[in-house]
């Protein structure tokens, strides 16, 4: 087998304008859904009670809904978990109760109406642990972002490390604009998954970059724009096997893993989709319109003491 | 060209062996077991409890399919939940004869079914989180501010007691929340309490300053006694939740600090997040009184009479009847701690006590009129009284003193332990709780098993389909990492999450892009005209820098969410990393091996099976090569 039979180069950099208004435009979406919509962030960030409760037989959520809201919540969250037969409920945290009270009452409640109701989980988390994790939480993507572009730097230049840290980031705002668009609950769970997007959609960039590296040093005549269409199109087959493996296994996680599993195999396949387009078009071009050279990728040997005309400079007796 | 040394295969040897071997606990599943372990922190389990717990299930017609003895607690394996039970019921007569003051725990548990050399290796399986095994979890935040206060008004009162015992005149002692000012009308006064605390509080720094006509000595707690004084009160915290939880009777209950203020105790298995609660706020407290050492207290103590009116009689750890004078002189709340160390003079173990100044008063009021005598020190839970220890008073007590005589080192430590742990040390409330019920966790595991084998399978499959043989390779280098990264769990005897079997999922995915990297860099070599050991050792080396390079930037990611994550990124974090580690190994090095063992040795090789090398023709038609 063989999917890609590429005959010439593809100049994917003549395309790069277009591209990357798109992608500008993308993500002022992104950015103004976040704005305009916010996250929808689950209990561990702001705090309250989260209930699993299950049922013999499927329910009605408007009449669990009803239920505990005839029990002073007016702005309580129910909604079916995986099946038909388990909901979850969240209610806030309310002053004067313990969590414990808060889950026992609703429990009570819900047993009246259905006795067969079970509670499968219960999940507490105070005010100020959420805050927490929300400080903990933009550290640590600033401690990837700076992590990664000292790396680069160092290992490349820092041109490139700039371009991949913006399209890396391009693409974490836009799973968090999907999020906020589509009000999925954005949980510990999908920070985990947004972060490791961060590390594996670089990937994508240093195995470009390097491949722009290799072709400077290989095909001396080639234009800049030429090396980065070359060094795309070389390495465009194992781009789209590696995330389309990838994409398998992340499939398998949204459809096996359960509820759970289940925003963070989404939060993954937005950033693998994302990622691959973004190291393409994004990187590239933004290190293209910083100027990447010849020059920068490879170190000019080192002169020798002397003038460097004189043809007998170096040689020794 | 494309041949390893020996010394290379015999680490890919060495490393598939020993993964293996850790990696297999794992695989065995869990046998019903019972669990004996300490109730009470005055209880020890060690080698003696194993074998009265042998003799009991002897006693009983059972024998264990395996019996094993670690820090905490004697586990007997069966072969059958009936003589789990059977074993529970006689393990229960034989060690609980009281139920309302039960000496130690039996619980029902689950043991690895791993047979006995792998257990003598230490190899263990990995430690299942609560969201696959399910129980309650809570996440206690310490009052450390409450503690320093506490600390600094005991500080306060000192300071009063020994100012006024040095005849220091005209000073007044108050305490601005943790620190402490004292006021003086001259500087000479000023003078001698900075002598003063200098010399007896080692704890404390001052700043001396002049108000109007006043001097006034600002007295804190240094930042290194603080640290000092919050690491203890978490410990002694800890050591108080401990001795509740036991009470539970929880297989395994985990009680850990988390970071510098908080606790985080989780309890397999226990549904009841109400009793737990309960029981965790409850407090125990020490006291201290006097033995009665009159005649008709000591022939009670004998058993040859009845207890004196107004005493009381308890026991002791060794069970020894002790009858003790029902007045108190000093409460846990006026001791501010107890430290184990090693007496000057005789070299022989102590532990020093520390009272705050009202306590110090009462010691040495009491030791003063009841010299020669038996001081008892009494510990309460649940109403239940016992003694810890009833040393003679030798001399005139202060605010510190030791309590020394014919003890071991460990004991000295538990008996320091057992004094602090009385009561918290500081207020406790919990901030954060879960209950995941058996079912959901037994859901999770499934679902997260599930989800791991379809995608490895999936991504088999396609390997093999697409790189032919190379696919092969790939698919084995797949499974020997998903291989080393279990047997790396295990090796830590890392706690296993749902977002932990996320990340081996992910590890997959992430891992097969090495070996992609490399399969296509070689198929390119081909394309490009190289002969086939040429291609493979190119390939191989062409590709390391990539793979090193977008390894790393993954491993940043890794490493941030390990610095800064809590709970459930944490444990995504760890396998995520490990993953990155070691699908280094197996996709560089272990393949490599496994292609040169194949290829290496073939001299006038002329295809290599790497699926569909395609080549375009100089006129434009395309040439497909079949291999």
């Amino acid at each position: 087998m063989e999917f890609f039979r590429i005959h010439k180069t593809i100049p994917f950099m003549r395309h790069a304008k277009v591209l990357n208004i798109i992608s500008f435009v993308t993500f002022a979406l992104a950015v103004f859904f976040l704005a305009h919509r916010g996250l929808h962030l689950s209990v561990e960030f702001t705090g309250g009670t989260v209930m699993e409760v299950a049922y013999q037989q499927s329910v009605d959520v408007g009449k669990v809904r009803e239920t505990v809201g005839k029990l002073g919540y007016p702005d309580v969250q129910v909604q079916n978990y995986g099946t038909s037969r388990d909901v979850q409920i969240r209610l806030p945290v309310q002053k004067g109760q313990t969590s414990a009270q808060q889950s026992a009452q609703v429990m009570d409640a819900l047993k009246a109406v259905d006795p067969t109701a079970v509670l499968r989980g219960n999940e507490f988390v105070g005010p100020q642990v959420g805050e927490e994790l929300t400080t903990n939480g933009i550290k640590a993507l600033a401690m990837v972002v700076i992590g990664i572009m000292i790396y680069l730097a160092f290992r490349f230049e820092w041109k490139f490390a700039l371009s991949t840290v913006l399209a890396n980031l391009h693409d974490v705002v836009i799973i968090l604009g999907f999020f906020a668009f589509f009000q999925w609950e954005f949980s510990l769970a999908v920070l985990a998954a947004v972060l490791a997007v961060l590390g594996y959609s670089v990937n994508e960039s240093v195995v470009i970059f390097d491949r722009i590296r290799e072709n400077f040093r290989r095909y001396r005549k080639m234009s800049t724009v030429e090396t980065i269409d070359n060094a795309i199109t070389s390495t465009i087959s194992r781009t789209i096997i590696t995330h389309g493996s990838t994409q398998l296994v992340v499939l398998s996680m949204f459809f096996f893993g359960g509820p759970t599993l289940h925003y963070f195999a989404l939060a993954l396949t937005i950033g693998i989709c994302f990622g691959i387009y973004s190291s393409c078009f994004v990187a590239a071009a933004i290190a293209m319109w910083l100027g990447v050279k010849r020059e920068d990728l490879i170190k000019a040997p080192p002169k020798r003491d002397g003038d460097p005309d004189d043809p007998n400079a170096g040689a020794t007796v | 060209m494309n041949r390893y040394p020996v010394w290379k295969y015999a680490i890919i040897v060495i490393v598939l062996l020993v993964g293996l071997v850790y990696a297999l606990p794992n695989f065995f599943g869990e046998a019903p077991a019972v669990q004996v372990s300490a109730a009470k922190a005055t209880v020890k389990v060690d080698a003696g409890t194993q074998a009265r717990v042998q003799e009991a299930l002897k006693a009983g017609g059972l024998t264990p399919d395996m019996l094993t003895l670690d820090a905490t607690s004697v586990r007997a394996r069966f072969v059958t939940t009936d003589d789990q039970l059977k074993a529970r019921d006689v393990l229960q007569r034989a060690f609980v004869p009281d139920a309302s003051d039960p000496p130690y725990v039996v619980a029902l548990n689950l043991v690895s079914r791993s047979p006995t050399w792998l257990t003598a290796l230490h190899a263990f399986p990995m430690y299942l989180g609560l969201d696959l095994r399910g129980g309650v979890d809570f996440l206690l935040q310490v009052d450390m501010k409450g503690a320093i206060d506490k600390r600094a008004e005991s500080f306060a009162g000192d300071l009063r007691t020994s100012l006024r015992d040095k005849n220091i005149r005209g000073s007044a002692v108050s305490r601005n929340g943790q620190t402490i000012e004292v006021r003086f009308r001259d500087a000479a006064s000023l003078q001698a309490a900075k002598q003063l605390v200098q010399d007896q509080f080692a704890d404390l720094s001052t700043v001396d300053s002049q108000e109007g006509s006043d001097w006034k000595l600002t007295a804190s707690i240094k930042p290194e006694a603080a640290r000092r004084l919050q690491d203890a009160a978490l410990k002694q915290n800890i050591t108080t939740l401990h001795n509740r939880i036991n009470e539970l009777g929880v297989a395994e209950p985990v009680i850990q600090q988390q970071g510098i203020d908080r606790i985080v105790v989780q309890l397999p298995g226990v549904q009841d997040t109400a009793k737990a609660k309960d029981i965790l706020g409850r407090t125990a407290t020490l006291e201290m009184r006097l033995v009665d050492e009159s005649t008709e207290g000591r022939a009670a103590e004998l058993g040859n009479g009845p207890v004196p009116f107004g005493s009381e009689r308890f026991l002791d750890r060794e069970g020894r009847a002790i009858i003790v004078k029902k007045q108190v002189l000093v409460t846990g709340e006026n001791l501010t701690d107890a430290q184990p160390g090693f007496d000057s003079q005789t070299q022989q173990p102590k532990v020093d006590l520390t009272m705050d100044a009202k306590g110090g008063r009462i010691m040495r009021d009491v030791s003063r009129d009841n010299y020669r005598k038996r001081m008892a020190m009494l510990i309460f839970e649940k109403g239940k009284g016992e003694v810890l220890t009833a040393p003679s008073i030798n001399g005139e007590l202060g605010n510190r003193f030791q309590i020394s005589g014919s003890m071991s080192v460990v004991e000295a430590n538990d008996l320091a332990l057992l004094l602090r742990a009385g009561s918290l040390a500081a207020p406790m409330e919990i901030i954060q709780e879960r209950t995941i019920g058996p079912s959901l966790g037994a859901d999770n595991i499934n679902k997260g098993f599930k989800s791991v084998m379809y995608g490895f399978i999936a991504i088999m499959v396609f390997m093999c389909a697409y790189y032919a043989l190379f696919g092969v390779f790939s698919s084995i280098a797949l499974a020997v990492n998903l291989l080393l990264l279990v047997a790396i769990l295990s090796m830590l005897q890392a706690t296993l999450t749902l977002p932990g079997i996320a990340a081996m999922a992910l590890a997959i995915g992430v891992a097969i892009d090495s070996n992609v990297l490399i399969n296509e860099r070689v198929r390119e070599e081909l394309r490009n005209g190289a002969s086939p050991q040429a291609a493979i050792h190119a390939g191989y080396d062409r590709a390391w820098g990539t793979i090193l390079d977008s390894n790393v930037t993954t491993l940043i990611a890794g490493v941030a969410l390990l610095a800064f994550g809590s709970g459930p990124v944490r444990g995504f974090a760890v396998v995520h990393c490990i993953g990155i580690v070691t699908s280094m190994f197996s996709a560089v090095f272990f393949s490599r091996g496994l292609v040169n063992l194949w290829y290496g040795g073939k001299k006038k090789l002329k295809t290599v099976s790497i699926g569909t090398v395609w080549r375009p023709k100089t006129d434009g038609t395309a040439v497909v090569e079949a291999k």
